[in-house]
């Protein structure tokens, strides 16, 4: 392969190429926007091993162990994800590493696809790890190369934090390198006191911890990607990530102090650009990580006071907040009727939650597609919290509300959800004797991310075989009282086995097993049409927000042929018989 | 060379992420620096789609401010309407003639704006509209749509024809680039 090729990559691309030259040969992760493309374009290139794991926890563990056995390796999640793995995250900086361990977090301002927008720089700082944010492409490349280096230099995992905006942005990356293999002499080389972590070996590896701490901001004060770009003196502005970018473009004169390595901070190198300026601005995407820990020093600072903590930033924001203005109200169309993100036209998910709202249970829901259920006409979402949390929450809801008739509650995830964190929870509700019914919604793939295999699927990251899950012979072994598998598109017997598990007194699973559409495309039916003769126009067959269907002027029901996926769902709804296929 | 900021908005689906792929692969191989920006997962699913596109000398931001586009491509008419706050007041408006309606008009919600191409030409007088569909069929496919729409935007950059042609190719499938580059011949116009 050529040593140098310049290419157009988004920020997960350039880091999957990085993690390729730079030497990583164990990758694991669970797919989460914006990171799923890290190990989705790692796993196209030889001599890598790749896997998605069940959860970030799983895959930061298989990370730490292939580091310990002297390769790099890497986890990569979105920034809830490393929640999940929150446990082996704190701890693993205390064992430190044999091969270079690079675990990616990749953040969402802005919440486009995500649950919360918490600022995973924390973590760094919590965890006492070192932590690098590139700001675009190229960045991205290179720092995974640096953050490896460091993470064997000072024996240390190294946290490489990305946001929306550089993972889902492209631009040139020219590689710096082929790959380089970077295999430790020695495989793994037995070392209780420093990878056991009982309190008395753990006690003496923190003090490692923080020693390791001090020599790490030494390394910040020196490393060229903590730089200054002296310019006009009036305003000096501190910045990281992609807040550098829209920085730079609003004050393309001003002095910059760039970090690329923002944890531990460069404190002298702050004081020395501090007195070199007569204002300090500090632009930095959600918390102010930086400002409050700039302020600390005594160095007075502007920053959140003009930028706003909640959101992501943009070049209009960070220009309006540096020109200490108002925002100016930009003139946007007035009364357009919004587009939001619907279920597919036939998605299985539609019909099972249809005949939940019909049935007027409460829904403890989770994270997927099926989230989107939440929107109006279907509304049959009454909860989402994180991965896996359905299953628990009705466990609590159920106990709760005893006698309540409000308790007619079920459990909603997918398939993918469910192994991440479903399992343990139903586990739960079987040990602990209780009544509740959870509904894995089985599509046999994760959709939302874009239909990655998971561990029921029967196919790996690569598509190669693999054992799967059988969901109904693990909900027996759990102790789960009654298993059952039905059709989505059986709607009345969705209703009857919904209506029959959730006011029977014991546990429950039922298995909604229907293959996303999206994975059959070719394979589709004839479209369905609505007899205008035969409809009323009672519109029980929009109810289930079938982007398909609308209502004509007269007020019938209308069905776009376009779109229509031929599905039984609202030919099932319709009580006078008015939708057949298109002949 | 001239720097270009290209907003393209439309549906998922029309393959817009796509187009703004292509407009890169051209703008690079004219020697430039590009960045483009846009959003996977959730928001993708049949939901409002755009992608920001910028090429110049050195690119900072890989998002364009607002009011700061040159160029606004409307892949459906609403949703040029929607992201129109975008484009600069001189800017160029380019908006294929298609209407998709969103899930809270099919619902009965609320209505699809009637006259949205006036309400579009009323803040850009040069708006022009472009039969995407209808020139993506006359070029033999119907999904070309994108492409028609890369040749309506390519006349207003300096780039040689040739490049563009270079950029389709390398991104567009083999068996798909005949008809890609007759859609973009079309929308490129003679």
């Amino acid at each position: 392969m050529e040593s140098t090729i310049t290419r157009l990559l988004s920020g997960n691309e350039a880091i999957a190429w990085g993690a390729y030259d730079f030497g990583v040969q164990v990758a694991s992760a669970y797919p989460g926007t914006p990171s799923t493309e890290i190990l989705e374009n790692l796993a196209r290139l030889d001599d890598v091993y790749a896997e998605w794991a069940p959860n970030e926890k799983v895959a930061l563990e298989v990370a730490v162990g292939a580091s310990l056995g002297g390769v790099r390796a890497l986890a990569s999640m979105k920034h809830v994800g490393l929640n999940v793995a929150a446990d082996p995250f704190f701890t693993a900086s205390y064992i430190g590493v044999n091969g270079g361990l690079l675990i990616v977090s990749a953040d969402d301002p802005g919440m486009h696809s995500s649950q919360n927008e918490q600022d995973n720089r924390h973590y760094a700082l919590a965890a006492k790890v070192p932590m690098l944010e590139p700001a675009d492409s190229q960045e991205a490349y290179e720092y995974v190369g640096r953050a490896l280096e460091i993470s064997e230099q000072y024996d240390t995992p190294v946290l490489l934090r990305v946001t929306t905006r550089v993972s889902h942005a492209k631009g040139i990356v020219k590689r710096t390198a082929g790959r380089i293999k970077h295999r430790k002499e020695q495989g793994f080389v037995k070392n209780p006191s420093k990878f056991v972590m009982v309190p008395n070996y753990a006690r003496r590896r923190h003090d490692a911890v923080e020693e390791r701490l001090i020599r790490l901001q030494e390394l910040s004060e020196t490393i060229p990607i903590n730089r200054i770009e002296w310019g006009r003196r009036e305003v000096g502005i501190i910045t990281s990530g992609v807040a550098y970018q829209y920085a730079r473009e609003a004050r393309p004169r001003a002095s910059f102090l760039k970090l690329g390595l923002s944890h531990p901070l460069p404190e002298d190198r702050i004081r020395e650009f501090a007195r070199g300026v007569k204002q300090i601005f500090v632009v930095e995407e959600l918390d102010p990580f930086l400002e409050d820990r700039i302020k600390a020093l005594g160095i007075p600072a502007i920053g959140k006071e003009r930028l706003p903590i909640c959101g992501e930033l943009s070049p209009e924001t960070v220009k309006h907040g540096l020109d200490g203005k108002q925002q100016r109200k930009a003139v946007s169309p007035a009364e357009v009727p919004p587009r939001p993100p619907a279920l597919c036209p036939g998605c299985p998910h539609s019909a099972t939650l249809y005949t939940m709202k019909k049935l007027k249970l409460t829904v403890m829901g989770d994270i997927g597609c099926y989230t989107l259920g939440v929107a109006p006409p279907l509304e049959a979402m009454d909860s989402t919290l994180c991965m896996g949390a359905s299953v628990g929450m009705t466990h609590g809801l159920d106990t709760a509300l005893e006698t309540d008739p409000a308790s007619r509650c079920v459990a909603v995830l997918g398939d993918s959800t469910f192994l991440h964190s479903g399992i343990a929870p139903l586990l739960n509700i079987a040990y602990n004797r209780g009544t509740s019914t959870t509904v894995i919604l089985d599509n046999r793939t994760t959709a939302m991310t874009g239909f990655q295999d998971h561990a029921a699927t029967g196919r790996t990251l690569q598509g190669e075989k693999a054992p799967a899950v059988d969901f109904e012979a693990l909900g027996k072994a759990l102790g789960i009282d009654s298993v059952r598998t039905v059709d989505p598109y059986e709607m009345k017997e969705m209703e009857q086995v919904l209506k029959e598990e959730v006011e029977a007194r014991h546990s429950s699973l039922i298995v909604a097993r229907r293959e996303c559409l999206l994975l059959k495309r070719g394979t589709r039916k004839a479209p369905k049409t609505v007899d205008p003769d035969k409809c009323v126009g009672c519109n029980l067959c929009l109810m289930t927000g079938c982007p398909a269907l609308s209502r004509t002027p007269d007020g019938k029901a209308r069905i776009d042929s376009a779109i229509c996926s031929g599905c039984p769902i609202c030919g099932q709804l319709c009580k006078f018989d008015a939708i057949s296929h298109l002949t | 060379m001239k720097r270009h900021d290209i907003f393209l908005a439309g549906v998922g689906g029309q393959g817009i992420l796509l187009a703004g792929e292509i407009l890169c692969l051209a703008f690079m191989e004219a020697g430039l620096d590009v960045k483009k920006s846009e959003v996977h997962g959730m928001a993708q699913r049949g939901g409002s789609v755009t992608s920001h596109v910028r090429c110049g000398r050195q690119v900072f931001s890989p998002l364009i401010p607002e009011g700061g586009a040159d160029i606004l491509i409307g892949f459906e008419a609403l949703e040029a309407l929607r992201w129109s706050h975008f484009l600069k007041e001189d800017g160029i408006l380019l908006v294929n003639r298609q209407k998709i309606n969103p899930t809270t008009v099919t619902s009965g919600r609320m209505e699809y704006p009637s006259r949205i191409y006036d309400a579009l030409k009323k803040r850009h007088p040069g708006m022009r509209i472009v039969d995407g569909l209808k020139l993506a069929r006359r070029a033999g496919d119907g999904r070309t749509v994108n492409s028609v729409l890369v040749g309506a935007v390519s006349r207003e950059t300096e780039i040689p024809e040739e490049t563009w042609k270079r950029a389709i190719s390398k991104r567009i499938p083999e068996k798909l680039v005949p008809v890609n580059l007759h859609a973009f011949e079309l929308g490129r116009g003679r």
